[in-house]
């Protein structure tokens, strides 16, 4: 029975089993380290302190309160 | 695999919500926790949250951002920014569909038996508006005399902030009761207009105004975890768009930006393969024999 290649595989020049075709998307790689660096730097001027200050006060603005 | 997402969701309800301390410290949680950013909508004004909200503190620090500047600090929102663009390049919307507690609740109203109508698509630009108008810039520009925004998302709309902190906190310290008025009217007939719209509607908040899944869902096209759509697999049968419940037709549309990654299109409707789980090039299929595919459930998104 001959093997059809599915989506994303191709077929192998010299057997009946397809090798997989691996590609490599960048774009999230972009992201993951444009994101990444966007977190570091507000870690380095102390952001997650002024984050933590807040969520550890009843903010009545935001519960419709104030 | 709808149990699992169900399982999945009611853990994430309590990872975010594990202070159950607040009745004996008649105050919400204080601990380093608050420090991780919760990954769907969850208020950190309730009593019970371990974690902070990613939408309350990007308004409260771009309302804040004069001061800041002024002070010599350089706090405006990139450590919120960056947890929440992580998340978004990692998951998407897959976060809506499986650790988002306001969700759960909207789908557990929406199993309420009754007729179902369909979200009209105009309204899903609603939570773009959210998104810009509510949470960026008028927290940004519409400033007091001290230079000071208000989180205008969280003031005027956020219902998920009303129903998870308003009312808890207010039975929680009677003293705040006095300072309710007009505001927290409005706010509760927006939380009970959203409760009620979600019996009949699938989801209708994640649809029309939560600002998270906008922004989660600019990620869709792109995040490490996404679906795949075989196209010569697809019959054009359309089973994937019954089951579908935040109404895409998944065939025509298979990046869209409003998936939310149930997997149902995947594991409860198409019987032939054409749609797939992309873990970061990882392919996983739902199968063909799952018990699920032979009964499928309809819904009317």
């Amino acid at each position: 029975m001959k093997h059809k290649p599915a989506a994303g595989q191709t077929p192998s020049p010299h057997g009946r089993r397809p090798a997989r075709r691996y590609t490599v998307r960048r774009a999230p790689l972009f992201l993951l380290l444009f994101f990444l660096l966007l977190l570091l730097i507000g870690i380095a001027v102390d952001e997650p302190a002024r984050v933590l200050e807040q969520a550890r006060t009843v903010c009545l603005e935001c519960i419709g309160v104030g | 695999m709808e149990r699992v997402r169900k399982g999945v969701q009611a853990l994430w309800v309590f990872l975010t919500n594990g202070f159950w301390g607040f009745p004996f410290t008649g105050t919400l949680y204080q601990g380093p926790l608050k420090v991780l950013c919760s990954p769907g909508l969850n208020c950190y004004s309730c009593p019970a949250a371990t974690t902070f909200c990613p939408i309350g503190s990007l308004q409260q620090l771009l309302l804040g951002v004069r001061l800041s500047l002024q002070s010599g600090q350089l706090l405006v929102g990139t450590y919120v920014l960056g947890c929440l663009g992580l998340l978004g390049t990692v998951f998407g919307r897959f976060i809506c569909g499986w650790a988002c507690p306001f969700g759960l609740l909207q789908e557990l109203l929406y199993a309420i038996p009754t007729r179902k109508y369909r979200l009209p698509p105009v309204l899903r630009f609603g939570k773009y508006l959210c998104l810009v108008l509510l949470v960026i810039v008028l927290p940004l520009t519409l400033v007091d005399s001290f230079g000071l925004g208000r989180p205008w998302f969280c003031k005027a709309v956020c219902p998920a902030g009303t129903l998870e902190a308003g009312i808890p906190m207010l039975l929680l310290m009677p003293e705040l009761r006095t300072l309710t008025g007009w505001l927290f009217a409005g706010k509760l007939a927006v939380l009970a207009a959203v409760l009620l719209w979600s019996v009949p509607v699938s989801r209708p908040f994640c649809r029309t105004l939560c600002p998270l899944g906008a922004f989660y869902g600019l990620f869709n096209r792109v995040s490490l975890i996404r679906l795949k759509f075989s196209a010569d697999a697809c019959t054009k049968c359309g089973a994937c768009h019954a089951v579908c419940p935040v109404g895409i037709r998944f065939n025509e549309t298979p990046e869209s930006s409003e998936c939310i990654r149930c997997l149902k299109c995947m594991t409860q409707a198409c019987e032939f393969n054409a749609i797939s789980l992309d873990l970061a090039g990882l392919t996983l299929s739902g199968g063909p024999t799952l018990p699920e595919k032979r009964s499928p459930r309809t819904t009317a998104p």
